[in-house]
């Protein structure tokens, strides 16, 4: 089994089991001698199999390789590090031959990572030979001899500062493009409607009852819930404060205003963003990705007028009214409180509500309500045909579509602050 | 017995799939032999598919037993499926390749969930795969979304080769393309198979493919393998099911070839 120590470090590749044996030898009666001794320990290692192994025996200017074992994915651990250690033999030696006849299983991998060594020799303009592949082989190494050979070009790397102003600069541009988006789906909703006006038939009365029922019926429950708990806990914050004051009566005031004026359109508003916009564009991204739009608009029909039309006006119609309800759920919850926290009866409760708000709070929060549900509808219609056709695209436009009308909502609440306070309402 | 074991790629039997009160697949024996290309052929519906995904473990059976490379498949031992899922490349109808992730990047993503493996070996991998399948290094960086029907296959095939799986499942892969494109692409998969030694099992309607690159076919009617064989077999076969399929009006053009 040992090998005189004197002969080279063969014993290693059976003794200590390393697994790269490199054969420096001077002159080259020498390594004759050497393959000759070498062959039986060889022929033991294959047996053993499994192990990878790549032994260099230096024969004057021929470096002679011998790969062994299992080139497979399975030790690409082992057959980096292997092929990586004999790199700087190999610029140093001449030709390369590389002698297959140990390998006793071979895969892509391995094959590319041998093919890769005899083309390192070949282009430092040495000869590199493989031989003694098995005949099952042959037509991968052959394979793999064709292959990468034409790299494609590394983009070079650019400048971090660049990347950055380009990153601004885009998202610049994007927004004017955002705002074209905005407006041409505005102009072909609108073009859409005047169709329908023309030729009402061609309204799609299923579709918009099934939307209604889906954004604005279905809502209910969770919008009652939503604002009933929103307006307990301004009528519970407004009596805590307001207590110190002995304003404990102008808490009506402050829930019926703010609800009616404010709040109550304001909360339904950006729950139906999350909840009915993010739906409709996740429906229509998920339509785009499929082509079934492009099916739509083949067929002679409008995609606006088929799809979006009804889902806005489901929109427009549902906002007001589930605003109303929640409104009205709010005052209620704020009316509970005050009968147990704040112990002011409901009569009394009804009767400071009746004194603070007038029908004109009332109508300023309901006025804002169809606006809002228009700028919902558009925006999270828009980005769902913008979907691309991968999935992180149409996940990436629902955000932007829940984000931008959540927006969108609350920008069109300030404008329509300003503007009632300057027409004195 | 050892050795016939060893001699098999896949072996099905007395399987039974059903959705419901509806029995799909009913008590159905089948063996794959290593390094063979097995076609399976079927009525649109009559469960090709499903027997495809019930071996691959997507379908759970009723009752039966699969066996891939000597290891059963699914039941208790889901431990053992994963490392039988090494052994296997596979090529859905659709591709399915990752929509978010480039052509390299899909392909390198079986070598990066399973090896320790440098990144610059990777790409090396990645496009020497892309290569092997017939598309330029240069597809690469292009995103599923971009790609043609057919490219679409091809990079859906080099990733269920990234492993260099013993066997490959390839469900319908000429279905959508072109005769020309169709017949490079079972080229392809025989190439492929010679020189990476697959056992490829392949669903198909492809009469020309069923006719040059498959060692051998099996018929699935009723949910059984009513035929099994070498084409010229299948040809001569009197099941009424198989004389309709390969001596209908669309397949007459095998006739004078094959006879």
């Amino acid at each position: 089994m040992l090998c005189e120590p004197a002969v080279c470090y063969l014993t290693c590749v059976n003794c200590l089991n390393l697994r790269l044996v490199w054969l420096r030898q001077v002159n080259r009666s020498g390594a004759a001698r050497l393959r000759n001794d070498y062959s039986p320990i060889w022929k033991r290692n294959k047996v053993l199999a499994s192990e990878p192994l790549l032994t260099a025996t230096p024969a004057g200017d021929l470096l002679e390789l011998r790969p062994a074992g299992s080139w497979t994915a399975a030790n690409v651990v082992t057959l980096e590090t292997l092929t990586a250690a004999i790199v700087p033999e190999l610029d140093r030696a001449g030709n390369v031959r590389l002698d297959m006849t140990g390998v006793s299983e071979l895969d892509t991998l391995g094959a590319w990572l041998l093919e890769k060594l005899s083309r390192r020799a070949a282009t430092a303009g040495h000869r590199a030979e493989t031989i003694g592949a098995a005949a099952n082989y042959a037509g991968l190494i052959e394979e793999l001899h064709q292959v990468n050979r034409r790299n494609p070009r590394a983009a070079p790397a650019r400048n971090p500062l660049l990347v950055k102003l380009d990153v601004v600069g885009r998202a610049a541009a994007g927004t004017a493009e955002d705002v074209t988006i905005f407006m041409q789906m505005l102009g072909s909703l609108f073009l859409a409607l005047v169709g329908v006006l023309r030729r009402p038939r061609s309204l799609r009365v299923t579709s918009l009852v099934y939307q209604l029922y889906k954004v604005g019926w279905q809502a209910i429950p969770i919008m009652v819930l939503i604002t009933f708990l929103i307006g307990a806990i301004i009528a519970q914050q407004g009596f805590f404060h307001f207590r110190k004051f002995g304003a404990d009566s102008y808490v009506v005031d402050m829930v019926g205003i703010l609800v009616l004026r404010e709040l109550g359109v304001l909360i339904v508003a950006i729950m139906v963003a999350g909840r009915s916009g993010s739906a409709y564009t996740a429906e229509l991204g998920s339509m785009k990705m499929r082509e079934e739009i492009d099916a739509l608009s083949t067929m002679g029909l409008d995609p606006v007028e088929v799809l979006i039309l009804p889902r806005i006006i489901a929109l427009v119609f549902a906002l007001p009214i589930l605003s109303f309800i929640g409104s009205m759920a709010a005052l209620y919850g704020g009316a509970l409180v005050a009968q147990f926290y704040g112990d002011m009866g409901p009569a009394i409760y009804l009767a400071r509500l009746h004194e603070a708000v007038s029908v004109t709070s009332f109508e300023v929060g309901i006025i804002k309500a169809p606006f809002m549900a228009l700028a919902i509808g558009i925006v999270a219609c828009s980005e769902g045909l913008r979907v691309k056709g991968s999935a992180e695209s149409l996940g990436r436009q629902t955000t932007t579509s829940v984000v931008k009308s959540i927006f969108l909502v609350i920008v069109l609440d300030g404008l329509f602050a300003i503007f009632f306070a300057s027409i004195g309402m | 017995m050892q050795q016939e074991a060893l001699q098999f790629a896949i072996r099905v039997s007395d399987l039974v799939v059903g959705f419901g009160r509806q029995v799909v697949i009913d008590h159905l024996t089948l063996d794959v032999r290593k390094g063979e290309i097995l076609g399976l052929v079927g009525a649109s519906g009559g469960g090709k598919t499903v027997l495809m995904r019930t071996i691959i473990g997507l379908v759970p059976r009723r009752s039966g037993s699969i066996e891939v490379m000597g290891r059963a498949v699914g039941g208790a031992q889901d431990v053992n499926s994963k490392k039988i899922a090494r052994q296997w490349g596979i090529l859905f109808q659709q591709g399915a390749l990752f929509s978010s992730l480039t052509v390299r990047q899909n392909i390198q993503f079986p070598l990066r969930e399973n090896l320790v493996l440098s990144q610059q070996l990777m790409d090396e991998i990645a496009t020497a795969k892309l290569e092997m399948v017939g598309l330029s290094p240069d597809d690469g960086d292009k995103f599923p979304a971009e790609l043609s029907g057919g490219m679409t296959k091809r990079v859906a095939l080099a990733r269920a080769l990234a492993l260099d799986p013993a066997i490959v499942f390839l469900d319908e892969p000429t279905s959508g393309l072109d005769p020309i494109a169709a017949g490079e692409f079972d080229a392809l998969i025989q190439t492929l198979q010679q020189t990476l030694g697959l056992t490829v099992f392949m669903v198909t309607h492809d009469l020309a493919s069923l006719n040059t690159v498959c060692d051998r076919v099996a018929a699935l009617a009723d949910g059984k393998i009513v035929a099994i064989g070498p084409m010229r077999d299948l040809l001569l076969s009197e099941h009424p099911w198989v004389r309709a399929y390969f001596h209908g009006k669309r397949s007459q053009m095998l006739q004078p070839k094959a006879s």
